[in-house]
């Protein structure tokens, strides 16, 4: 008995390390995009546009080692809830590696128009974002759920950046037309950014979810399973 | 906004874990036991355990080895009567009734609570005269046809029938051990009980007999209230509505079987189930 559990733990804890691996590289990935936008650095704009493939590979990875936990040991109680919020983790990580392309993407477009403005607030939204998903991960390691709480709040700053910003760009593209398209790149980078928090936001009620077997989504509080 | 982090196990009552029942389903009781001690001599096996069925659900019992959730289930039609030094306080009652109280008929008790044991243990005697048995000794039948018929509906109920109608009167022993075990159950069920207690009845079969008992179990709860001791928690999760769980002689868990294997309220039942111990 003793042996079989010490084997499903050792692989519990490397299903853990590998997705704290994918999200290491989903926050390096976010802030390299933001950044790109910000130096208009085409080269720098380019490694994160082509560079999705690590993010993709864990992704399959993990699920894999999901799906095999399941199939081999049975997992109950914590331990299913777990690997459960596991899988979901792994999906809102991978969907946070597509948004830092998309990212990208505007960010190659705008650098081919002079500035509208200097950035001020989309760096602070991806600044964020990228800590809300550090605190999300670190929530999920050390089953923490003050931490997941405190993760959960701090989207409602990204919302209130993201609105600000729409209302700023709407004021300079009724001005000057010309800055209707590289506005509403910068648009649409607030609004990948949010939905980077709104994944943060994901994994921390997971982490709730997996610690206290508490569904906190779509806020329904206290309803236990 | 979002919700508060409230302590789940804080907000849930203090017997909450002993009693998935809602109140108002208290009367309708199919088993009711309070306080319950059991010795083996000297030593108390169980330690004041409180328990209540419904009528019509499958209930199952885990824990450890030497936990004593076979004992308990033996307490609920009397088996333990037979061991030298057993001894019983508080009640057991099954449909409002204390069966340890003076002047109960045992025979009568366990007619209603049927029990089927770990290993398939058919008589010598064909397949017919095994479901027959019980019916010839008590005179619950009248007739002949009378007689068939209960054997006949006792193996149907046990998915049985299609496999030995052609059969009947050859040896019950040349079944195989799954089958065997389906006897047992026609066996119990042809005087009619209401209870059946399982004693871990598929432990000793292969994967697909296991399947057939599984199922079995779950058609049978329309009928009768079922109490199934298992080893194997995964069999727990499959067939019961509701789990026990047993450690030391005491009732550590009580609850609906989805919330057990998903969330349970103790950290024990937790370790238990996750194999931290045991």
């Amino acid at each position: 008995m003793e042996r079989v559990v010490r084997h499903f733990q050792e692989e519990l804890e490397a299903l853990q390390g590998r997705l704290l691996e994918m999200g290491g590289l989903a926050e390096e990935r976010v802030s390299a995009a933001v950044q790109s936008l910000v130096s208009r650095d085409i080269a720098a704009i380019e490694r994160v546009l082509y560079g999705d493939e690590p993010i993709n590979a864990l992704h399959v990875e993990i699920d894999n080692r999901c799906f095999k936990l399941f199939a081999l040991h049975q997992p109950m109680a914590t331990d299913l809830r777990a690997i459960v919020s596991a899988v979901k983790i792994n999906t809102d990580l991978e969907r946070v590696g597509d948004l830092a392309v998309n990212i990208a993407e505007a960010a190659k477009r705008y650098a081919t128009h002079p500035p509208v403005k200097k950035l001020i607030d989309i760096p602070q939204m991806g600044d964020i974002a990228q800590e809300m998903l550090h605190d999300a991960l670190d929530a999920f390691v050390r089953r923490d759920t003050v931490l997941a709480q405190a993760v959960l709040n701090e989207d409602d700053r990204l919302d209130g950046l993201k609105t600000q910003i729409f209302r700023e760009l709407l004021d300079y593209m009724l001005k000057d037309p010309t800055t209707v398209e590289p506005a509403l790149d910068l648009i649409l980078v607030s609004r990948h950014l949010e939905r980077i928090g709104d994944h943060a936001t994901n994994i921390a009620e997971d982490v709730i979810f997996m610690v206290s077997a508490l569904d906190v989504r779509h806020h329904t509080p206290n309803t236990p399973v | 906004m979002n919700p508060p982090l409230v302590k789940v196990r804080a907000v849930r009552e203090p017997d909450a874990g002993r009693n998935p029942l809602p109140a108002a389903q208290a009367e309708t009781l199919k088993i009711d036991v309070e306080h319950l001690i059991f010795f083996y001599g000297e030593k108390r096996a169980l330690e004041d355990i409180s328990i209540k069925i419904q009528p019509n659900v499958v209930t199952a019992f885990i824990g450890p080895s030497g936990c004593g959730k076979s004992t308990f289930l033996r307490t609920l039609n009397r088996m333990n009567d037979i061991i030298p030094g057993a001894r019983v306080e508080g009640r057991v009652c099954i449909d409002g009734q204390d069966i340890y109280r003076a002047g109960v008929d045992v025979v009568a008790v366990r007619r209603k609570v049927g029990m089927v044991f770990q290993k398939s243990n058919p008589f010598p005697k064909s397949i017919f005269e095994n479901v027959a048995y019980g019916l010839r000794i008590n005179r619950l039948t009248s007739n002949r046809s009378e007689l068939a018929g209960r054997v006949e509906e006792s193996l149907q109920q046990a998915a049985l029938w299609e496999e030995v109608k052609d059969r009947l009167h050859e040896s019950a022993l040349a079944l195989s051990g799954g089958q065997q075990q389906r006897l047992c159950i026609a066996r119990a069920l042809a005087v009619k009980p209401d209870i059946l207690l399982m004693d871990e009845p598929a432990s000793a079969l292969d994967p697909i007999a296991t399947q057939r008992i599984e199922e079995l179990i779950y058609q049978l709860k329309a009928k009768f209230t079922i109490v199934i001791v298992t080893h194997n928690m995964q069999q727990a999760a499959r067939v019961s509505d509701f789990t026990a769980f047993f450690w030391l002689g005491r009732l550590v868990e009580y609850e609906r079987t989805d919330k057990m294997f998903t969330a349970p309220s103790e950290k024990l039942t937790e370790d238990y189930l996750t194999g931290r111990f045991g």
